[in-house]
């Protein structure tokens, strides 16, 4: 078996091409090698194209999820309503805005640029997450984000800590610890609002309503239906399938759902002594499959705003960089 | 309902306060909205700070939410430039140069007084000067950039002129031990922020810095009409839900 040691070498030999035949088996055999020892990928590393595709689409995809997720929130940033948890949102969004830097360079490692990336987000050509297309209609969204959405995040991007390919493996890290922190906080806001007056509660149990079931979707279509799946397990991008992951949270959320003194918007949610797990009800995959086209309640008006503040800042981008050419600074 | 004001410093902790606490506020209008993601995280971090430093001096005179969600405007005693609304990028660090020099030399006076604003003022004088670093920047950027930042932040440099001769009014309730010098600050700025202007390759404006209505006026509760508007979204929710806690 390869090691990563011997895979750089491979990569670096003098005078070896990768477009010969018999050295681009090498460089393939070096690389599943390496894969299967749970080595990482770095971005010198040579990796099968598709490999390379494959994590810009999902890296970018992540990075657009980051700063397309500011809207939802920052909706509140003026209206919260005391200054400890104005405080806390603002620090949040701050904190998605540098995730999704992180990731951008993440992705800019595998020689695509962030720019690049911007333009097809705003011309829907790469997508985000399809959670935040709903709204945030009372502040109880908020927590609800927090400890549903995020939760959710988290438990889908543990197991991208160990990704096989190391930048992203290492951004995931970072913003791993930071989102478990949001997710905390989420659910201590939640709390609050569940053992306070009687409006708190009801407005923390409307928000837990609208936001499970989204939540639930945030794993990807089921198993049989998802296309990039098998492929990225056999890479090691992916650790866990989303069936998987989505029992994960269900199984995580119950007794979260219970000390909040919250409820499951879900009938059909119960304990399943045989397999020691929750079964839960359907998940309504026509509504996913609506929002994930384009067609949920708030992907116009996302897309609308990103792009109006991309378009309505070149004038101070294009400013920066003509400064930078004229005193030869390094571009802002 | 009005503010506790039952001392001198109480008065001061409040003006001060509600400076950070309306500036930080209109900042927070920025986010998911900035030309680049840089400043995304930028503006919020300046916010964030400024709402740190609102937190402790309101604290300092009262309930901190109480004074920020249940006074009507003509209780806030914040200067009208921080009031103003954020316009575009130019206007909003327009904004910023006039505002963080000022409070880059009011905290570093503050700092070196024996009054009660020193420990909070050693402190915060370390982010404000981040600040103001950042709003130089981005004045010089804009000014020397394209014809067009240039005329912006022209433009930005002009609209809010006249609001900054309110800050060198001084503040009721900093006295002899604060250790502030309101002559040494408007000249300190003068030359701070003239000189970042020209180097900016932009003109200083020549109009006067207050007028009748706005000299002194934010400190005595006479704000300008966009700020009524603020407030009424800020106080929203906390006021829908009289003696809740969140």
């Amino acid at each position: 078996m390869a090691t990563a040691a011997e895979h750089q070498t491979a990569r670096s030999e003098p005078g070896v091409t990768g477009t010969d035949a018999a050295s681009t088996a090498a460089y393939e055999s070096a690389f599943d090698a390496a894969v299967a020892a749970d080595e990482r990928i770095e971005p010198r590393d040579w990796m099968p194209d598709a490999y390379r595709a494959s994590l810009v689409r999902q890296i970018a995809q992540h990075a657009h999820s980051e700063i397309i997720g500011m809207q939802p929130e920052a909706n509140w940033i003026t209206r919260a309503p005391s200054l400890r948890r104005k405080a806390i949102l603002m620090a949040k969004v701050q904190d998605e805005a540098g995730h999704g830097l992180y990731l951008y360079s993440a992705a800019e490692t595998l020689g695509t640029g962030r720019d690049e990336l911007l333009d097809k987000l705003h011309s829907g050509r790469q997508k985000y997450s399809s959670i935040f297309n709903y709204p945030t209609l009372t502040w109880a969204d908020v927590g609800a984000i927090g400890w549903l959405v995020d939760g959710a995040a988290i438990t889908n991007q543990v197991p991208l800590c160990r990704c096989s390919y190391g930048p992203y493996a290492r951004a995931m890290v970072r913003i791993c610890k930071e989102e478990s922190f949001h997710q905390r906080q989420g659910y201590e806001s939640l709390l609050a609002l569940s053992r306070g007056t009687e409006a708190q509660h009801a407005m923390a149990q409307d928000a837990v309503n609208r936001w499970w079931w989204p939540s639930l979707m945030m794993f990807g279509p089921p198993d049989d239906e998802s296309s990039h799946s098998e492929q990225s397990m056999i890479w090691k991008i992916k650790r866990h399938s989303n069936d998987e992951l989505r029992q994960r949270f269900v199984d995580i959320c119950v007794p979260q759902a219970e000390s909040l003194g919250l409820t499951l918007p879900d009938p059909d949610l119960s304990w399943n002594e045989e397999r020691g797990h929750h079964d839960f009800g359907p998940i309504d995959w026509t509504e996913f499959w609506a929002v994930l086209k384009g067609n949920g309640p708030c992907n116009e008006q996302r897309i609308t705003q990103r792009k109006s503040a991309h378009d309505e800042g070149a004038w101070v981008r294009e400013a920066a960089a003509a400064f930078a050419a004229k005193h030869g600074e390094a571009k802002a | 309902m009005t503010a506790p004001v039952s001392t001198t410093a109480t008065a001061a902790a409040i003006a001060l306060g509600d400076d950070a606490l309306v500036l930080s506020h209109r900042l927070g209008e920025w986010a998911g909205h900035a030309p680049v993601l840089e400043e995304d995280v930028a503006l919020a971090n300046i916010a964030l700070d400024l709402l740190g430093q609102a937190r402790i001096l309101l604290s300092m005179a009262g309930d901190e939410d109480e004074l920020a969600y249940l006074r009507e405007e003509r209780a806030f005693r914040n200067v009208q430039l921080v009031e103003q609304p954020n316009g575009d990028f130019a206007h909003t660090i327009a904004r910023q140069l006039y505002f963080s020099t000022y409070q880059s030399l009011l905290y570093g006076q503050l700092a070196g007084g024996d009054g009660a604003f020193a420990p909070l003022a050693a402190k915060a004088v370390k982010e404000v000067a981040y600040h103001q670093d950042h709003a130089e920047q981005w004045t010089l950027r804009l000014g020397d950039g394209t014809a067009e930042s240039h005329e912006r932040m022209q433009r930005g440099i002009d609209a809010l002129w006249r609001f900054t001769g309110e800050m060198f009014r001084p503040v009721e309730g900093l006295g002899d031990s604060d250790g502030v010098n309101w002559e040494a600050l408007r000249e300190g700025w003068t030359e701070s922020v003239t000189a970042v202007i020209e180097k900016a390759t932009l003109t200083v404006p020549s109009g006067p810095q207050e007028g009748a209505w706005t000299a002194g006026a934010g400190r005595q509760g006479l704000h300008t009409e966009s700020f009524g508007r603020m407030l009424a979204e800020m106080q929203h929710l906390h006021r829908s839900h009289p003696g809740a806690s969140w």
